[in-house]
């Protein structure tokens, strides 16, 4: 067997690399670099949380859970989601704990799609929708949105895109690449369009905590919505907990069970110790969590003005830590912008294109990082844009 | 939360922190967050602008003393007197009034053990309010207003991730 990939399925062969796989090779062969490349906090995970986990290792807490996760978190999560959303989830049939919202997103899109059936994808966005959909045998249709929306998902958008094979729409707002929000208006904008096509949503609101000058509005919480939406969430980025892999899924009680099912069989259930961990910061973790996200907020600012000042417009970002600037002032592609900028500067940013086609023309600068760290980006991206200006 | 507790919160985390980056953190006029610090500053809110040194790093090899003393109130002033008199003293870094099994606690530092006993001997011990004291040297730092001495706790994160 000398030439492995003869192998690899076709559906596998042909998925294309992830565009930030291919930028994180450039990137970490650079010396020096300062980075504004990252999906997730600055933050390292609360104290009292890790040190929640340590005392569960302590006692003994080393073996598998229940599949859907330990009941007691499935309880905290549905006490969690009444108190934030006024949603009301019966932990024992309604909740499923994965391992990170990308696992409940694959599950979710492997038991919903039938081969060919439509998965409405708004784009720019995540990187993982578009391969998942086509790894569960679906069809993605990109929904395109605009910087002049703010990239909300726009009524006519959908409207256009909607067919008779459509099943199954995916919104993550707050956005990643963009910080781009949908509130309450925008989404009941969509229902009725939602429902008349019996479309079931499948809501990514990982980063809902981190929603800046209002509270983030569920679509689940529209008249007609609970259950045809699941709820996807976790911990990585509210509680700074990306490495601890703890995401889970809430909804119609017949999907989670499939969920749960196809779980059990591939992933059996998720880590105690990240179940643990999670247990600890619903129980406790919550003011410590709006600490943080109030230091997102100032740094939100800062960079949102400071990019302004050197020549970057974005719209404001109410949301997850990203500001999303076009880049049209230098009259470059995303990609050539953004490998010109580490080459010559040494500042990482992600091209806008890495998530999709609507991202073209603009690069995505993450402000997890400390106030020195954004301005000294800030100041070398200045002096490149002032190079490049055309 | 008011401005002035924003500001405050902002400035106790890094002094150097300009008006003009903490009123582009709070998205308000730079002239209003300079004329906020000038007034908290004047109306001694803000006692001062320090920074935190790992001295010992720095090749310093002062000495600090936690000493816990009992004192007599005086009518009228009660401990606020004693007190006031012995934050005078340049050796002293720190004066809390105490509630259990002592009064005051003081922060001495001097450049050595001698120096330390012969400022609480001859200076501290001899103030006819105090009646005892109890002296308990510092041997290492941790942690002090927030920052962890030996923190590993870089960044860890890759350069560039989804």
């Amino acid at each position: 067997m000398s030439n492995g990939r003869n192998y690899i399925t076709e559906t596998i062969r042909n998925l294309p690399p992830s565009g930030i796989r291919r930028f994180f090779d450039l990137a970490s062969h650079i010396e020096g670099v300062i980075s504004l490349g990252v999906g997730e906090p600055d933050f390292v995970t609360p104290w009292h949380i890790r040190e929640a986990c340590f005392y569960s290792l302590e006692r003994g807490y080393t073996m598998y859970t229940a599949n859907a996760g330990m009941i007691e978190l499935r309880e905290e999560i549905a006490k969690y989601q009444h108190r934030w959303q006024n949603l009301s989830y019966d932990p024992v049939n309604e909740v499923l704990v994965t391992v990170g919202v990308s696992e409940a997103t694959d599950l979710a899109l492997r038991v919903l799609l039938n081969a060919g059936d439509e998965v409405l994808i708004p784009e720019p966005s995540y990187v993982s929708y578009i391969p998942c959909t086509v790894m569960a045998g679906g069809t993605p249709v990109v929904l395109e949105t605009v910087a002049e929306h703010e990239f909300r998902l726009t009524r006519d958008e959908l409207a256009k895109k909607i067919t008779p094979r459509s099943k199954v729409l995916i919104l993550t707002y707050p956005n990643n690449p963009t910080g781009g929000i949908m509130g309450r208006e925008d989404l009941v904008d969509l229902v009725d369009l939602i429902i008349a096509n019996d479309l079931i949503v499948i809501s990514d609101e990982i980063y809902g905590e981190l929603t800046y000058e209002g509270k983030h509005v569920s679509i689940a919480t529209l008249p007609g919505m609970k259950d045809r939406t699941i709820v996807l969430n976790g911990f990585s980025k509210a509680f700074a907990m990306t490495g601890w892999r703890i995401g889970y899924a809430c909804g119609n009680r017949d999907i989670i069970a499939a969920m749960n099912k196809l779980h059990q069989y591939t992933m059996l259930c998720a880590p105690i110790m990240g179940q643990m961990a999670a247990l600890e910061a619903l129980r406790n973790g919550e003011a410590e969590m709006r600490r943080m996200v109030e230091d997102y907020d100032y740094r939100r600012r800062l960079i949102l003005k400071g990019l302004k000042e050197i020549g970057l417009p974005s719209f404001e970002p109410r949301g997850a830590f990203y500001v999303f600037p076009s880049i049209s002032v230098t009259g470059m592609s995303s990609n050539e912008f953004s490998e010109k900028l580490i080459n010559e500067e040494k500042v990482a940013v992600v091209p806008g294109n890495a998530f999709g086609g609507s991202g073209e023309g603009f690069v995505r600068c993450c402000y997890a990082y400390s106030v020195e760290h954004i301005e000294q980006a800030l100041e070398r991206m200045g002096a490149f844009v002032a190079r490049h200006h055309v | 939360m008011s401005l002035e507790r924003r500001i405050l919160e902002l400035l106790e985390r890094d002094a150097r922190h300009t008006p003009q980056q903490i009123a582009a953190m709070l998205g308000e006029e730079e002239s209003r967050v300079a004329a906020e610090i000038a007034r908290l500053e004047k109306e001694r809110v803000i006692l001062g602008h320090t920074a935190i040194i790992n001295w010992e790093k720095a090749g310093d090899d002062g000495v600090t003393a936690m000493v816990e003393v009992k004192v007599t109130p005086e009518r009228e002033v009660g401990f606020d007197a004693i007190a006031n008199r012995i934050c005078r003293f340049p050796e002293v870094r720190a004066v809390y009034l105490m509630s259990g099994l002592y009064d005051l606690s003081v922060v001495v530092h001097g450049k050595d053990l001698k120096d330390i006993s012969t400022f609480i001997s001859q200076k501290l011990a001899t103030m006819h309010q105090v009646q005892s004291t109890t002296t308990h040297f510092v041997m290492k730092r941790y942690k002090q207003d927030g920052f962890v001495f030996d923190d590993k706790e870089s960044d860890r994160r890759l350069v560039v991730s989804p």
